[in-house]
């Protein structure tokens, strides 16, 4: 029986070959020539993204490509040298020849991207005497704002060889998210591309579809961002280098996330040129740079906030007068100096934030100790990531005790906290979370996750919805909370306070100045004037309104602008929120203004 | 000086060493084939396999120097010892393909579940020569320990995941099984249990890949992109063919990367399409005399360990050959084995030398009167 089994096996498998080999053969080796079925990848159109009012911020749309496929063209040269003639100089002869490394048989290399109309025309009137050429409609990324968000948003570029290792569902050629949005979400806005079995001539020009895939479109994304608000912010961050970051301090929804300076995303849409990249790269003002989220900056005064918190919670100071300034103090043979050079006289803890007096702070500081002064930064959600979602984020820097040991293997100097207490020293914080700790404030010490993806349309119905999500309690009474929110609406409403430039007419603001000193600012000392531009000082306001019933906490930093606080910064945040709680200066007027400007 | 046992070696047998070398020979050609590229010559990975040409008929002289009988006692222990490496592999093995199926030893992969299927021979063909037959043949019961034997290494290699092989040793089982003299009922029953776990198997441990190639194979059409593009370019590869074949480096199917693991799985078409329907006649009436060659071997051992243990080796080489030509002209679904002495692979390839040196060394010892090593 096992013999009968055998014997029938190798007659089954002799019989297949005699059908496939012999019965079919011709037709097999018909096809076989020239590779005649071949598959045809189409990429998927990438998923649309959204503003919080449904206003398209990123959207494909078609541009062809020109194909070449170096096997079908027989003189390639010659083909290179004619599809040149046809749609202007400068055709990639090189990519045609030395896209051969690494490319499977057959497989079209692109010569040209996103070509015009004409040139479309052209290609196709000439069929003929272009064997091998075709042309592939691909669909591009285009950011109808141009500049708007930018950094936010990223960009796509070709998956480098290392993506391609990386991911398996990754083919040469494909367009992949490289920063931003774009990058982190990539997988849900990718889709799954299609394809298309085709019969090809001896030409390589299709005759037929055998069986196609159709592609699934990527997933569309809602965020967060609100595109007036944002357009409100990169309109106030112009001619600035710098940050602004808005958010709805009830949830964390970010509303606005700017950084200056920017790029536009549109650039790398059909692959950048080496010399763009070049400029972007090398420009020491790093444009590509989010310093919303990766600048670390020294906060300044307004890390009086999370002091003064400290302050009035360890119950260190009381709310009488309880320190007295005359322009500066002396602490361990070195003069502290407070920005007054005059003096605030005697004062207690809501004048001492309303006036910003560093006296009053290097009292309170010191009388704290580092270590307290850090752990109420870190319930401010300082000194860590904050969570965005958005890939590159710095965590800023919360020095204490330890730190210093750990990093110099050097004891903390009690002077060392008069600069803390300040916002100066080695305190470093990111805009995006000095934005958190002001919702903080607002929302009465819960901190939540800022996020800025609000939802995610699948096919058909399938929605992923983002839900607020609480990262942490500062923990504080009541008390303190309210002393301090009243402090920091007086900075803004007050007489004598220190933000009066960000007041807005029928709502009332809290908020806070910072003028803070540039790394390296020690060795620049001849004067704000001589000082290089680098050296000079950067200018903070974070504030949230309406200050009984905050709806949205901002933090606006400018970067070396050399200008105090309260007359750079406070009118940049002020216009930001002034937008999101008046809706002023006509949405559709912006709309238009911006989008002509993209184009 | 060793003295050698001259009764002994006058009984070495020469025909299975002359086929098998020359299907081997055969598989170099195609694999250099498969693999050539004008600009650089012979691939590496050529030259690797001739070093395993090597390492394989060193291991066959070695199992030829051993009584069979000797190996039977160490049965258990080699199982153990290779069950073991295949958990290695598992935990620390070389990610290939998305699988875990290497152990890398110097500048060598190896791939454990290949010996694995020559060392399940070895231990059933102990265990059913030693089993006690009922007069009405095997029941269910004594059927449970060697399905457990082949169970346990097929769980470990389905975690890899490696479907061909589990397949590979599945089917070694039942053809062991039933030539010891198992009944059909049994058997009936097991597929009946199988057929029913099927869904759960599908739901739960089949990567979605392997689902696909699957679905691919009742319907080719379901995925032009994917399995059934493999499926339709490998027809036309050997179909192309026609009868004299298009000569050797003249394929353009394969020349081309259209097949994929054009060396290993896909070696099939990439010979049938440079050597026809002419050159792939030949090539099965070499397995076909190879696996008659061993059942006759079986035929004449003198003790049922060393007929069960020919039979296995046979039936390993046999549904080898039918799986893997049956896969390449679209009568199976693609599975993804090697086709037997013709495929790349350096493991592969050192097992079926051994199985080849047990077969002879079977046949050598097939009288009473000699005994012992050489």
């Amino acid at each position: 029986m096992g013999i009968g089994v055998v014997v029938l096996s190798f007659l089954l498998m002799a019989v297949r070959l005699w059908d496939l080999q012999i019965n079919q053969g011709e037709a097999m080796r018909g096809l076989s020539e020239h590779n005649r079925i071949r598959l045809r990848r189409v990429p998927a159109q990438r998923g649309v993204i959204y503003d919080r009012n449904g206003v398209v911020l990123v959207e494909n749309r078609p541009s062809f490509d020109v194909l070449l496929v170096p096997e079908d063209a027989g003189d390639v040269g010659q083909v290179a040298a004619l599809l040149g003639r046809y749609l202007g100089d400068g055709i990639a002869l090189d990519s045609a020849a030395h896209g051969q490394r690494g490319r499977a048989p057959y497989q079209g290399v692109v010569v040209r991207r996103d070509i015009s109309w004409s040139g479309v025309a052209a290609i196709e009137s000439r069929q003929l005497e272009l064997p091998g050429v075709s042309l592939a409609v691909t669909p591009r990324r285009l950011y109808p704002f141009g500049t708007l968000a930018a950094h936010l948003l990223g960009y796509v570029g070709e998956a480098t060889p290392k993506d391609l290792e990386q991911r398996a569902e990754l083919r040469m050629g494909d367009l992949i998210g490289k920063a931003g949005i774009e990058q982190v979400r990539d997988h849900e806005l990718r889709g799954i591309p299609g394809g298309e079995q085709i019969e090809v001539d001896a030409a390589g020009r299709g005759i037929r579809v055998l069986a196609e895939e159709p592609d699934i479109p990527g997933y569309s994304l809602v965020l967060t961002i609100d595109r007036d608000v944002q357009a409100a912010a990169e309109e106030s961050l112009e001619g600035h280098n710098g940050a602004i970051v808005a958010l709805d301090p009830n949830t964390g929804e970010v509303l606005a996330l700017a950084s200056r300076p920017t790029f536009d995303p549109n650039v790398f849409a059909s692959g950048i040129t080496a010399a763009a990249w070049r400029d972007l790269t090398k420009d020491p003002l790093r444009p590509l740079t989010n310093r919303a989220t990766q600048g670390q900056y020294p906060p300044g005064s307004t890390f009086k906030i999370v002091v003064g918190t400290a302050a009035l919670e360890e119950r260190v100071v009381g709310l009488g007068k309880s320190v007295c300034c005359g322009g500066g103090l002396f602490f361990g043979g070195h003069f502290f100096r407070c920005w007054r050079k005059q003096g605030h006289g005697c004062l207690g803890f809501h004048r001492g934030l309303v006036e910003s007096c560093d006296v009053f702070f290097y009292e309170t500081g010191s009388r704290l100790g580092v270590d307290r002064i850090a752990d109420y930064s870190r319930r401010y959600g300082l000194g860590g990531l904050t969570g965005l979602g958005l890939g590159s984020e710095e965590p800023g820097l919360i020095p204490d005790s330890n730190w210093k040991k750990r990093r110099f293997g050097e004891k903390w100097y009690p002077g060392e906290t008069l600069s803390v207490a300040i916002g100066q020293g080695y305190v470093l914080a990111t805009p995006l979370q000095m934005a958190s700790l002001m919702g903080t404030v607002a929302s009465s010490g819960i901190r939540y996750r800022p996020f800025v993806v609000k939802r995610i349309e699948g096919p058909g119905a399938s929605v992923t919805e983002f839900k607020p999500e609480v990262a942490g309690k500062l923990n504080v009474s009541k008390s303190t909370l309210s002393s301090l929110q009243a402090a920091l609406r007086d900075v803004v409403q007050g007489e004598h306070g220190t933000g009066q430039r960000a007041r807005i007419d029928g709502v009332e603001v809290a908020g806070k100045t910072g003028t803070a000193q540039a790394a390296g600012a020690g060795v620049a000392q001849g004067g704000e004037q001589g000082a290089a531009r680098r050296f000079r000082d950067h200018a903070w306001f974070v504030a949230y309104a309406p200050a009984d019933m905050p709806t949205i906490a901002v933090a606006a930093l400018v970067e070396n602008a050399g200008q105090h606080g309260g007359t750079v910064a406070a009118p940049m945040a002020r216009a930001v929120m002034e937008r999101y709680l008046l809706g002023r200066s006509g949405q559709d007027d912006t709309a238009q203004q911006t989008a002509s400007r993209a184009d | 000086m060793i003295r050698l046992n001259r009764q002994l070696v006058a009984q070495i047998e020469w025909f299975l060493p002359v086929v098998t070398c020359a299907l081997c020979a055969l598989g170099l050609a195609t694999v250099h084939s498969a693999t050539y590229d004008p600009a650089h010559g012979v691939d590496p990975l050529v030259t690797r396999q001739l070093i395993w040409l090597g390492i394989g008929l060193a291991g066959m002289v070695v199992v030829l120097t051993l009584d069979y009988r000797t190996l039977e006692r160490f049965a258990y222990f080699l199982y153990g010892l290779v069950v073991l490496t295949l958990i290695i592999v598992l935990a620390s093995g070389v990610v290939g393909g998305g699988a875990r199926r290497w152990l890398r030893i110097g500048p060598l992969t190896v791939q454990p579940s290949e010996p694995m299927k020559i060392v399940l021979i070895l231990v059933l063909a102990r265990y059913f020569s030693r089993a006690q037959l009922a007069p009405q043949g095997m029941r269910l019961r004594s059927l449970t320990i060697p399905l457990v034997l082949t169970a346990v290494p097929a769980a470990v290699i389905l975690m890899q995941p490696d479907l061909g092989t589990v397949g590979v040793l599945l089917v070694v089982f039942a053809t062991m099984a039933f030539v010891a003299g198992a009944r059909l009922t049994p058997f009936v029953t097991v597929f009946a249990l199988a057929l029913a776990s099927g869904p759960l198997l599908w739901a739960y441990l089949l990567k979605p890949y392997q689902q696909r190639r699957i679905m691919s194979y009742f319907n080719p059409e379901g995925d032009p992109l994917g399995a059934g593009y493999h499926i339709i370019q490998s027809r036309i590869a050997v179909g192309s063919g026609q009868f004299w074949g298009k000569g050797f480096l003249q394929g353009t199917q394969n020349q081309l990367n259209f097949l994929p693991e054009q060396h290993t799985d896909f070696i099939f078409s990439v010979f049938a399409e440079e050597w026809g329907f002419a050159g792939a006649i030949v090539l099965l009436i070499l397995y076909f005399a190879l696996v008659i060659r061993g059942f006759v071997i079986a035929n004449r051992a003198r003790d049922t360990f060393g007929a069960l243990l020919c039979l296995g080796v046979a039936g390993m080489i046999f549904w080898g050959v039918v799986v893997n030509v049956g896969m390449t002209t679209g009568l199976l679904p693609v599975v993804g084995i090697p086709l037997p002495l013709f495929s790349y692979g350096g493991s592969s390839l050192v097992s079926l030398f051994v199985g080849i040196g047990l077969l002879m060394n079977v046949q050598m010892r097939r009288f009473t009167f000699v005994r012992g090593s050489i």
